[in-house]
C-alpha cells in the first residue's frame, strides 16, 4: 500500500501549469491548500456557500467560454451538492474541470468520517451522471496522467484524488469578501468591473 | 385583455443583458423558461435544486455575466444558507419567485412555504418586490434589475397566485 497523498502538493502541481486559469475553492481546507500554492486575483476562496463550490465553477466557466475554470473542494462539500454533478454533466461547460480533495473526513469540524470513508464512490456518481473519463487519483504518477486534462477545455472533468489527513501548516487566504470578488473581476475585465 | 406578463419580464431581462438564467421548473414560470432557452443571447441552466442557482449566478457575476433565478416560493427555503455568498461578498442577486400556497391553493403542502416566503427572504436580508397585479410586473422587474445591479443587492420578485393561476389537478 503507497503512501497517500498530501494535499499541499497535489493542488501544488495542480496549479503548477494553470496560466490564466480561474481557480473556485470549496470551504475549508481546498481553500487553505490553494492559498498555500500561491495567492492569485484569479482566485475565488469559499470560506462558506457548503455544497456551492461546484456550481460557483459553473458560472464563472460558462461567463469566460475562453478560460480553464478549476473548482478545488473536499468531499464533504462536494457530497453537500451532488445534484451540482448532473446539473453540470447535462449542461456540459467544456472549460470546467472539479477536482475533489478526499481525506474521507470532516477534518474541520473533528474528523467525523464522510460518505467516502464509507464506501461512497464519487468518480462512479461522475461517471453516472455524464462525466465521461471521471478519473480516480491514488498517487503522484497518475496525477501526472490526468494534470494536463484540467487546461486543455475538452471537459467537463471530474477528479477524486485520495488525500491523507495529516496536518499542514495554517495558510488562510483573505477572508474579504468585496476584496476577493472585486480583484477576481478586475482580473478579468479590468477595472470597468468596478464600475 | 389579457396581460402576457412573462413575455414582459423576458422583455426586461433581455434589455438588462441577462446572460444567464438557471431554473428549477414551475409551471408558472413555464412560457419565460421557453423563450430564455429559445434566446440566443441567454444560457438557460435546469438545476436540480434552487441553491445551486444561487451559487451558479454567484460565479456568473464574478466571471462578468448578470444572471437571474426563477423558481417558484416552494424553492426559496432551500436557498437561504447560499445567499450568505451573495451577501458577504457583495454580489448581486435578482430571483423571480411564483407563489404558491395562497390564493386559491389546491395543495396543503405548498402552504406553509408559501405563508413563510416573504418573511423568510426578508429575514435573511433580501429586498422583496411583491406583484399581484399583473400590469405591474414590468416596472416591477425593471425596478429589482436596477436596484440588483446598480447596488449589488439581493433582491425578490414575488409574483402573486392570483397572477399566476391557481394550479387545477382535476384537469
Amino acid at each position: 500500500m503507497t503512501e497517500k497523498l498530501n494535499r499541499r502538493a497535489v493542488v501544488a502541481r495542480i496549479l503548477r501549469d494553470r496560466g490564466d486559469a480561474m481557480a473556485v475553492t470549496g470551504l475549508g481546507n481546498p481553500s487553505f491548500d490553494v492559498m498555500a500554492a500561491g495567492d492569485s486575483p484569479r482566485n475565488f476562496y469559499l470560506w462558506g456557500a457548503m455544497g456551492g463550490a461546484a456550481m460557483v465553477g459553473l458560472g464563472v466557466a460558462r461567463a469566460q467560454p475562453t478560460k480553464s475554470v478549476l473548482v478545488i473542494t473536499g468531499d464533504g462539500e462536494m457530497l453537500m451538492g451532488l445534484g451540482a454533478l448532473a446539473t453540470i454533466a447535462v449542461d456540459r461547460p467544456g472549460n470546467l474541470s472539479i477536482i475533489v480533495l478526499d481525506n474521507e473526513f470532516y477534518a474541520e469540524t473533528g474528523m467525523q468520517v464522510t460518505h467516502t470513508g464509507r464506501g461512497v464512490d464519487l468518480v462512479g456518481i461522475a461517471s453516472a451522471a455524464g462525466f465521461r473519463g471521471a478519473t480516480m487519483v491514488r498517487t503522484m504518477q497518475e496525477l501526472e496522467g490526468v494534470a494536463a486534462q484540467f487546461y486543455c477545455a475538452q471537459g467537463p472533468t471530474f477528479t477524486c484524488i485520495k488525500i491523507s489527513t495529516e496536518p499542514n501548516p495554517a495558510a488562510l487566504p483573505p477572508r474579504d469578501g468585496p476584496y476577493l470578488r472585486g480583484r477576481f473581476r478586475e482580473a478579468l475585465m479590468g477595472t470597468i468591473a468596478h464600475q | 385583455m389579457t396581460i402576457n406578463w412573462p413575455e414582459h419580464i423576458f422583455q426586461e431581462l433581455k434589455s438588462a443583458q441577462v446572460k444567464q438564467v438557471a431554473y428549477v421548473p414551475d409551471a408558472g414560470h413555464s412560457q419565460l423558461i421557453r423563450m430564455c432557452e429559445t434566446e440566443a443571447s441567454m444560457h438557460a441552466v435546469s438545476l436540480t435544486t434552487e441553491e445551486e442557482g444561487v451559487a451558479m449566478l454567484a460565479g456568473g457575476w464574478i466571471g462578468g455575466q448578470r444572471g437571474v433565478l426563477l423558481m417558484q416560493s416552494s424553492g426559496v427555503g432551500n436557498c437561504i444558507n447560499m445567499i450568505s455568498m451573495q451577501h458577504e461578498y457583495r454580489i448581486p442577486l435578482l430571483t423571480i419567485v411564483t407563489m404558491r400556497g395562497e390564493w386559491g391553493e389546491f395543495n396543503p403542502q405548498q402552504v406553509p412555504m408559501g405563508k413563510a416566503t416573504q418573511t423568510v427572504l426578508e429575514a435573511a436580508g433580501v429586498h422583496v418586490y411583491r406583484c399581484d397585479d399583473a400590469a405591474q410586473i414590468q416596472e416591477t422587474v425593471r425596478a429589482a434589475v436596477a436596484l440588483a445591479f446598480n447596488s449589488s443587492r439581493v433582491i425578490a420578485v414575488l409574483i402573486g397566485q392570483r397572477v399566476v393561476g391557481t394550479k387545477n389537478f382535476l384537469k
